[in-house]
């Protein structure tokens, strides 16, 4: 490389090399900072995870990246092996499991399932009233006429979901939320047989499918928001991912 | 005149039915001897035999019951649909005998004699011994029987004509076997016979030329693996993945953990490790690491009419390094010196200074995790910055590492990332 450069380019240089020199100096310092052993633990090892998933699995800044903090260990688990074995689609998380053992996983999902943070207030949009009343309604009560069990029959009463297996319904996104229940109808998600979300979603109709996620979005995580320790009666259908 | 292109048409027809005809039936090999026993021994020998050829990941589809077929592979000219190779008598190869095995790979033939399309390395495993197949079939024999039938081919005319291959084979495919190199080691040539037959290295670390063909070449210089768009490294210069500078140690640790001091593994090569490499024995790995580190380097040096200016340095480089600073020191260092086996080092990390930054740009987009191997069972993983970083901040923080800390390679501008960012990731 040579450095022949003309009198009146001069002066640009020189600004340039003092940009380089400040950012030099930045590195510079910066190593002294970072000769730091790389800690032997799983929260170092998940890292690669915070990127999408926000810090401590606290959810991603838009709607497609779900929290993963504090969901049960099992559902997380479950969730992993589905995208390794292309029962769920994402080809994002696929690539970044598919070369994962068992093993591994299951650790990655009990670290982010005992991570316990606070979550942020629900998202506020406008639905309607009927809406959201309607939404309430299949949640807690189900549609008998559909053959459609409430929502909190499986997923807990508080809704915060059941220890091993089933996840919480709430402090999930609106696209999110909408997102899954398209998944779910087109079959691009699915679970271990027999695949008792696919049989119920596929009962609901558009408009009941919006009010159910209108509804959970807008709902405030309680306090306690750890999953319930265990069911409180029968589950109401067979699921695969749920051991009797 | 009529009459002579009626002749040369003629001419045209004889040829081609001559050909196809030649391809039929030369079946050179098929009057080698099998071996018949079927032996606790020979099976756990054509397991292992197996897994160093990878046959799992092409036969068996995501999620799908292993062996039984299904996957498709993409290629220029369609998709192919890996068959069933389980012992299932209608759809596997049930109905199959040592010598039909034997000839589809020895000779690239179905049972019933018909061409199978070169996605099926048959151009490398024509070099497997027929010990080594008999193994390989007598532990087929002992699969799960999947009844599972065979996906349709989806190529675009005239690549779905099977006759045609009768051509392609003419042109680039002679079966052989592998003749051993009497002036080097019993070490080095085991180690050649895995990597030039079974461990088809050459399916990709060869460039493709036309229609697909890699096997008269066979020289591993590298090459982009089409719709994968990876870039697969000349295993032959010391500018890119060339071995001849490395210690055997660090070979044969990448090719068992998936990581070693100086590298990771990554893409389609992590796959690799995953079902293959990682089960190699020792000796194996070891001989592996001793033909690949012998062979012949070019040193290829770019030719420094692309390399960076000094103004692009400037430009370019600081953008760069503050993205650096920001999302890449804090595993990678700020020299770029990466922690060893946890973090790829990456300066003097060759793949980043290819001449092709496919690779570096893709890691950026796409992170990653190198698989779980015995040797390095919880691996460290990188993030993907493809919503993170846009197209010129990628362009510039590969610019950076490409030109930091020693390395020197060419600039990378937003037009190259944005090409890999939609890129299928399977």
């Amino acid at each position: 490389m040579t450095h022949s450069s003309t009198g009146s380019s001069n002066k640009r240089f020189s600004g340039m090399w003092s940009n380089l020199l400040a950012v030099l100096l930045f590195v510079v310092s910066s190593t002294v900072l970072a000769q730091q052993v790389v800690p032997d633990t799983i929260a170092q090892r998940a890292l690669a995870c915070s990127a999408c998933h926000g810090k401590e699995g606290r959810a991603g800044s838009d709607g497609f990246y779900p929290r993963i903090a504090g969901k049960p260990a099992g559902y997380l688990y479950n969730q992993l092996v589905n995208f390794r074995e292309g029962r769920r689609q994402f080809q994002p998380m696929t690539y970044m499991v598919d070369h994962l053992s068992d093993a591994y996983l299951k650790e990655l999902a009990d670290y982010f399932s005992d991570l316990h943070l606070p979550y942020p207030p629900p998202q506020v949009f406008n639905a309607p009233k009927e809406q959201l009343e309607r939404g309430r309604q299949l949640v807690f009560s189900g549609d008998q006429s559909k053959n459609v069990p409430a929502c909190s029959a499986c997923h807990g009463q508080a809704l915060t979901g059941v220890a091993p297996a089933i996840p919480a319904l709430l402090g999930l996104p609106h696209d999110y939320l909408n997102a899954q229940f398209g998944a779910w109808r087109d079959h691009a998600r699915q679970a271990a047989a027999p695949d008792c979300m696919a049989q119920i979603i596929g009962r609901l109709s558009p408009d009941d499918i919006s009010a159910v996620s209108a509804w959970l979005a807008s709902q405030p995580v309680p306090d306690d928001s750890a999953p319930a320790a265990a069911l409180a009666a029968k589950l109401p259908v067979q699921c695969g991912s749920v051991p009797e | 005149m009529k009459r002579i292109i009626l002749f040369i048409f003629a001419a045209l027809i004889l040829v081609s039915i001559a050909m196809v005809g030649y391809q039929m039936f030369y079946d050179p090999g098929s009057d080698q001897v099998g071996m018949p026993e079927s032996s606790a021994d020979q099976i756990a020998r054509g397991a292992y035999l197996a897994r160093v050829g990878d046959c799992v990941a092409c036969h068996t589809m995501r999620g799908g019951k292993p062996f039984a077929g299904g996957r498709a592979i993409a290629t220029p000219y369609g998709k192919i649909y890996s068959p069933n190779i389980t012992p299932d008598a209608e759809t596997g190869i049930g109905a199959w005998n040592a010598g039909d095995f034997w000839r589809a790979l020895h000779n690239g033939k179905s049972r019933n004699g018909e061409f199978l399309y070169p996605a099926f390395p048959f151009t490398d495993y024509t070099k497997v011994t027929r010990a080594d197949s008999d193994a390989l079939f007598a532990y087929f024999k002992t699969l799960e029987s999947v009844h599972q039938s065979n996906l349709q081919q989806e190529l675009s005319f005239p690549y779905n004509q099977r006759p045609l291959l009768a051509a392609w084979r003419s042109l680039y495919f002679r079966p052989g076997s592998y003749s051993e190199e009497k002036s080097q080691s019993a070490e080095w040539n085991r180690g050649a016979y895995l990597v030039q037959g079974l461990g088809h290295c050459n399916a990709c670390h060869t460039g493709r030329a036309a229609f697909g063909s890699s096997d008269i070449k066979s020289d591993m210089a590298g090459g982009m693996i089409p719709i994968l768009n990876w870039y697969a490294p000349s295993l032959t210069s010391s500018t890119e993945a060339g071995l001849g500078n490395w210690d055997q140690h660090s070979i044969a640790d990448l090719l068992k953990k998936g990581i070693s001091e100086k590298s990771a593994v990554f893409g389609p090569m992590a796959e690799v490790v995953a079902n293959s490499s990682q089960y190699l024995t020792e000796d194996d790995a070891n001989a592996m690491a001793a033909y690949l580190k012998s062979l012949p380097q070019n040193d290829g040096q770019p030719d420094g009419s692309d390399l960076l200016t000094f103004h692009d340095v400037t430009a370019k480089m600081i953008p760069g390094a503050q993205i650096y600073v920001k999302y890449c020191a804090s595993c990678h260092q700020s020299k770029g010196q990466g922690v060893a086996s946890i973090y790829p080092p990456l300066a003097g990390n060759r793949a980043l200074t290819m001449q092709s930054a496919a690779n570096p740009i893709r890691m950026v987009l796409n992170g990653g995790y190198p698989p779980s191997t015995e040797g390095n069972p919880r691996p460290y993983g990188m993030p993907p910055f493809v919503h993170v970083l846009n197209a010129e901040e990628v362009a510039a923080v590969v610019t950076y590492i490409r030109n930091s800390w020693g390395n020197h390679a060419e600039v990378v501008l937003p037009t190259d990332v944005s090409r890999f960012v939609g890129t299928p990731l399977e």
